[in-house]
């Protein structure tokens, strides 16, 4: 299916946002994440089901002001 | 010190960490400026570097209170959710609340702002909000659950100092309990003095020291400028008058 990730358009075989963060090698990484403006907390990515057209953000700590 | 829903911060700096020149720059400007609390933002993960990763460990060294912000948000729902990411990444339920209303002066929404304050204080957040000066917004926003202000000084990045003085002692005057930060617009040390000289709790500074020529030195100067400004204020200073008055007594000259 398509989706677009963190602002990029992209094809992917993931299931669920666990599946994606694998296929991404973020498994173990300090990431938060967000489908279509919607928060997703940790614990709830390995039931969460993706969908064609799904906008996912994986966002890490930055410096900021 | 300053107290921000009861946790005391022994500072009354809070420093961003943004746009130095180098990691070992920003440690060295943390550790000189004595900055008790660091802002930090969430952004997309780019690649596999794990350059997050490599940014937290290095925060995390700094030994300060985090404080992570909205930065570029435009609407309600952008806030909110980044606000949610922010917690899970960072393990705070601080956020300092941007809602930004316009492109050119990064102006806060305030209408933005003050619902994004409740609904974020509603789900357990303790918000900072970057507001302006406005009396109005202020009031809405501790009515939605703030128990902090944080109105800018002049826009982000301009170090143009104080733009609104009466503004900000009004400010102070209506919330003398509230902690009350200048965030924003400092450019050099005697604009952080003069903030503390009206009894502003603290200032939050990013740009006017990463982009210093020493940062470090400049953060320095910065830690100074708030202590002697602090002692200013407390100190209860004279009223300023128009016309002169000899400090030298006058009894007693010669030739009179």
């Amino acid at each position: 299916m398509n989706i677009t990730l963190n602002g990029t358009s992209q094809q992917t075989g993931a299931e669920t946002l666990a599946d994606l963060l694998n296929e991404m090698g973020y498994a173990d990484a300090r990431v938060a994440t967000a489908v279509n403006e919607e928060f997703v907390p940790a614990a709830s990515r390995t039931e969460h089901r993706l969908n064609d057209g799904d906008r996912v953000e994986i966002v890490t700590p930055r410096q900021g002001g | 010190m300053p107290t921000y829903y009861d946790t005391e911060v022994a500072s009354r700096l809070m420093l961003g960490t943004a746009q130095y020149p180098s990691p070992a720059i920003l440690a060295e400007a943390f550790r000189r400026s004595g900055a008790g609390i660091a802002t930090v933002s969430v952004r997309r993960e780019a690649g596999s570097e794990r350059a997050g990763q490599a940014f937290w460990d290095l925060i995390r060294d700094l030994g300060v209170h985090v404080l992570p912000n909205t930065a570029g948000c435009h609407s309600v729902r952008e806030a909110v959710t980044t606000a949610q990411m922010a917690r899970e990444l960072f393990g705070t339920d601080w956020i300092k609340l941007e809602v930004i209303g316009h492109a050119d002066t990064l102006q806060p929404d305030p209408f933005g702002l003050v619902e994004a304050a409740r609904i974020l204080t509603d789900e357990g957040f303790k918000v900072f909000p970057y507001c302006t000066e406005d009396l109005v917004i202020c009031e809405k926003l501790v009515e939605a659950g703030c128990r902090v202000l944080m109105p800018w000084g002049a826009p982000i990045g301009t170090g143009l100092g104080l733009n609104n003085i009466y503004g900000l002692r009004t400010l102070r005057a209506h919330f003398p309990d509230l902690p009350l930060v200048v965030d924003a617009g400092l450019g050099v040390p005697s604009q952080a003095a003069h903030a503390m000289e009206l009894g502003y709790d603290a200032v939050l500074l990013n740009t006017a020291v990463a982009k210093a020529g020493d940062p470090a030195a400049m953060a320095d100067g910065f830690a100074r400028a708030l202590v002697a400004g602090r002692m200013g204020f407390e100190a209860d200073p004279m009223m300023p008058r128009d016309m002169a008055a000899p400090s030298t007594p006058v009894l007693g000259q010669a030739f009179s």
